[in-house]
């Protein structure tokens, strides 16, 4: 009998330089957007594109430093933990999506629904 | 007892550097032959950019001369290239025939310059820059008078080239594919400044420049073109892309080679008799090509070849640039990481930048610009991993400072200082100047200081130290500075003195703003860059380009966000009229885009909410081909105007209200504003179109026109004032016109009309505005801020401005287990 598992694979969704500096883009996924920021440092971070406030869409805010700014409240996200920061730490955080760069490439890691044999 | 055989191909820096450590340790153990392919003996190749400047000659960049070679009984073959190496038979073949046989053999070729595939690549004048044969070709091409040079490559080895020529008189130009230059040394604060100093020096730099091909005319390169279509003609066109390991031979040996030739700790490659070093080795999977680490290389090998045991373990890096009188050095993390912090230090009246990073409590490192000073300070403390917890709030300051200070509160340091000690180095006021000063003249605040001694009146780096003087000097008489509000935790300057400041020395970027102004962060917070971006954009309407990034959302997509991440979109009516067309076009567009909610604003026009993202450039193509442009309901800028129906239908009406919002409407419309303006005409006293709330409102009586300001009715509510009283619609224009230009340039950012009017003063802003002279001139600001601002942004994003924005990126599956 044939089943759905889920299992992560690495998907490539552009190159590094589509995001522009101190900027986001999303990605759509079965899960939900997903935004991949890069700071002005040209660090590189992904995010579930929602704010763990009132699920502002994230990959529309300022990028600053390791930062997002909500574009709904002006919550300020780091962009490595997920988690708020400065008066509103602590209150909840944004699922880390992990991201990883090949030559230049930018791989996010998804779970995929596959067919398994059994 | 007979010597052992030592062949060593390469007579580089890293080749005679081995030897040289293989004497020092061994002197009479090896027969040496050294092979060279460059006809000349062993020189300093990280010093040709000097030589190229004509700072030094070839004889002062001489590592070993002929009587070295000599004195140690070496053979070299200068000129002549190693073909082949034998390893089974141990020997190594040359031109000419020549073999050698070897019991150890050191492989030093170095590395070759990388040359990009470019059409034209094989013309004359085209060179790369690696040795003195490129140095001397460089220099004869430079003697031509006018020549021009292009460089292609913005890393260490092409800013070196370009400066070079530049000093040997020739037009430079730096093309690079970066927006940054020596991105991977420095991060864009210091690539700017480096980027200015360069400038001062006659090297021009084009960022983000893609070459397509190298034309030229009867076999002479004439110009290098890009992809963007334009050609930068050069006589001279220098490729330096960076380089690459020249391992050919130790591949057609049979040696391990991937990107180099594959070394061990001890600096040996797959056949033990065979060692390599310098920038041909590859070590733990890194190829190096800076100098330091080939030191370390020689120094591991020698000790391997002298029976010791040589572990060579990977080097730190650190990069400084050779351009005279400019200071660059980058070493470690630069652009901090996870878990980073930075410290941030930036001296304006010095030029200076400097960023140290700290990782769990260590420095991880470093860039510095305009004064390096302490780089090797740092690069100890990086190496060294010091814990630099303790020291953490002089740090930045440098060594003399900080060891200075350490183990003393400030205050104790400042006690300590005698009276000669110089306080402020820009002015040389001395602490026993300031303290008398604070006594004698009875001085209680910083400014009081500033304005008597000139103490940390210019580039304010010494100000913390005036401060500590004044609360040594007062004790409890000490009052903590309340002047201005700064602007943002990222700067100590309020929002009067960065606009000044703007103007004054003529800033027009932000990175130039933030040096000026001493930012304490590399770039900004999302508080100040907004602002900044407004300021400029303001200054210097025809030359800033608007920072996309540094704007809130609804100014970046032209629509205003909602609670659920969906937008509304509101087209413009001008003065509130609009026609069955119209109409009709956005009822159209609301059922084509199952658009769930249509209402009427209270400004006067329609609002469309609920649009997703993905469609806001289709549906304004809609509203353009129904000729509406954007309604600007998002922007800090001009909102709307509000009408009644005026002298064409209303029995009271005493002026053409309507006709004069439309007229003002058209003429302001598109103008950026510290925060969002809306004006309303009323037509007669009764002021049905409730203009003595707005920002701007004119009410309209039988004699001509009352011009009002600074009314609000949102979070606080507030009748206007009256600004003036004119007799002709002409004037009420230019009037009104001339007291935006006026907000646009003294309000802070986000700071509303009424706020601005409450700060300055409603007598204050008369005086300019009814002044003829100071409003004409208002008035011509405007009219050419207006030429760049007068633009429909969703026209310009339908043509296809900015598409990234409103496409998400697109996945490509790649099944690779995670």
């Amino acid at each position: 009998m044939n089943a759905h598992v889920k299992v992560p694979v690495w998907v490539d969704v552009g190159a590094v330089t589509d995001v522009p500096r101190r900027g986001a883009r999303r990605v759509t996924s079965p899960r939900g957007d997903i935004a991949i920021f890069r700071t002005g440092d040209g660090e590189v971070f992904a995010l579930m594109d929602a704010c763990p406030h009132k699920g502002g869409p994230l990959s529309q805010g300022i990028v600053h430093g390791r930062a997002v700014a909500c574009p709904l409240h002006n919550w300020s996200i780091d962009l490595a933990s997920g988690e708020p920061m400065g008066a509103d730490k602590g209150k909840g955080c944004t699922p880390v999506v992990p991201l990883e760069v090949r030559d230049g490439r930018l791989l996010l890691s998804l779970l995929m629904s596959v067919e398994a044999h059994g | 007892m007979t010597k052992e055989k030592l062949v060593v191909i390469g007579n580089g820096m890293a080749g005679c550097r081995a030897v040289e450590e293989v004497l020092k340790r061994d002197p009479d153990r090896y027969e040496i032959v050294i092979f060279g392919t460059e006809a000349r003996v062993n020189y300093n190749r990280i010093m040709l950019s000097p030589v190229l400047a004509g700072e030094k000659s070839f004889a002062d960049i001489v590592i070993n001369d002929e009587a070295w070679y000599a004195d140690n009984a070496i053979t070299l073959h200068a000129g002549r290239a190693v073909t082949a190496v034998d390893l089974e038979g141990r020997k190594v073949v040359a031109e000419g025939g020549l073999e050698v046989a070897y019991d150890k053999l050191i492989l030093a070729t170095g590395s070759d310059p990388f040359r990009l595939p470019l059409p034209g690549i094989d013309l004359t004048g085209v060179v790369t820059f690696r040795d003195l044969d490129d140095v001397e070709a460089m220099v004869a091409a430079s003697n031509k008078p006018g020549a021009r040079a292009v460089v292609i490559g913005g890393g260490l080895l092409g800013l070196e080239a370009a400066y070079g020529l530049a000093r040997r008189g020739m037009a430079a130009t730096v093309v690079h594919l970066m927006d940054v230059l020596m991105e991977r040394q420095l991060d864009e604060s210091a690539g700017f400044l480096l980027r200015e100093a360069l400038a001062e020096r006659g090297v021009e730099t084009v960022m983000g420049a893609h070459s397509e091909e190298i034309v030229g005319q009867n076999g002479q390169v004439t110009g290098l073109k890009l992809k963007d279509g334009r050609t930068l003609p050069c006589d001279l066109l220098v490729m330096a892309v960076g380089i690459k390991p020249n391992a050919g031979l130790a591949r057609n040996a049979g040696l391990a080679v991937n990107r180099g030739v594959v070394v061990d700790d001890a600096m040996r490659t797959s056949d033990p008799a065979v060692f390599a070093v310098g920038e041909c080795a590859e070590h733990r999977g890194n190829c190096y090509g800076l100098v330091a680490p080939i030191w370390d290389m020689c120094r591991s090998l020698a000790e391997s070849m002298t029976d010791g045991e040589g572990v060579y373990e990977g080097s730190v890096l650190s990069t400084r640039l050779k351009v005279s009188g400019v200071d660059v050095f980058s070493a470690g993390k630069f652009s901090g990481g996870e878990g980073c912090e930075d410290i941030v230090f930036r001296d304006a009246g010095r030029g200076v930048y400097k960023r140290v990073v700290i990782e769990d409590g260590k420095v991880a490192g470093a860039v510095l610009f305009g004064d390096a000073a302490d780089g090797g300070w740092y690069f100890d403390l990086m190496r060294a991993g010091t814990s630099v917890t303790d020291i953490r709030e002089t740090l930045i300051f440098g060594q003399a400072i900080t060891e200075g200070l350490s183990g003393l509160d400030p205050n104790a340091a400042v006690a300590a200082m005698p009276d000669t000690q110089e306080i402020c180095g820009c002015n040389g006021v001395c602490k026993g100047s300031i303290v008398s000063a604070i006594i004698t003249q009875g001085l209680t605040t910083l400014e009081d200081v500033k304005a008597v001694t000139k103490a940390s009146a210019s580039c304010g780096s010494c100000t913390p130290l005036v401060e500590q003087v004044l609360k040594l000097t007062l004790g409890d008489g000490f009052k903590e500075q309340t002047g201005p509000k700064p602007m943002c935790k990222c700067t100590h300057k309020p929002h009067s003195d960065v606009r000044k400041a703007i103007l004054d020395y003529e800033l027009k970027s932000m990175p130039a703003v933030m040096q000026a102004m001493e930012w304490t962060t590399p770039d900004g917070c999302s508080s100040c860059r907004p602002a900044l971006n407004y300021y400029l954009l303001c200054a210097w309407p025809s030359e800033y380009r608007d920072d996309k990034q540094s704007r809130y959302i609804n100014e970046r997509v032209h629509a205003n966000i909602q609670k659920d991440g969906t937008y509304s979109v509101v087209p413009r009516m001008w003065g509130g009229m609009t026609t069955p067309d119209e109409l009709r076009a956005i009822a159209d567009v609301a059922d084509k885009f199952a658009i769930p909610a249509v209402k009427v604003t209270g400004g006067q026009r329609i609002d469309l909410l609920g649009v997703k993202k993905d469609d806001l450039p289709a549906v304004w193509a809609d509203l353009n081909a129904a000729g509406m442009v954007s309604g600007h309901a998002y922007a800090k800028g001009l909102r709307t105007v509000k009408t009644c129906v005026g002298s064409d239908w209303c029995r009271f009406g005493t002026q053409d209200s309507t006709g004069l919002g439309i007229r003002l409407e058209k003429f302001l419309w598109g103008s950026w504003a510290p925060a969002k303006v809306k004006l309303a005409v009323s037509g007669c006293p009764r002021n049905c179109a409730e203009a003595t709330c707005k920002d701007f409102g004119v009410v309209c009586v039988d004699s001509g026109y009352e011009i009002h300001i600074g009314g609000a009715a949102g979070l606080h509510i507030q009748g206007t004032k009256v600004l003036t009283h004119v007799a002709s619609e002409d004037e009420a224009v230019w009037v009104i016109a001339a007291a935006m230009q006026l907000y646009r340039e003294e309000g802070w950012y986000l700071e509303r009309v009424y706020k601005w009017m409450a700060r300055v003063g409603l007598e204050a802003i008369q005086a300019k505005v009814i002044d003829p002279d100071q409003r004409k001139a208002l008035y011509d600001r405007f009219v050419f801020s207006q030429r760049f601002a007068r633009i429909d942004p969703w026209a310009e994003r339908v043509a296809g401005r900015h598409t990234e924005e409103f496409t998400p990126m697109s996945r490509r599956m790649e099944f690779v287990p995670a």
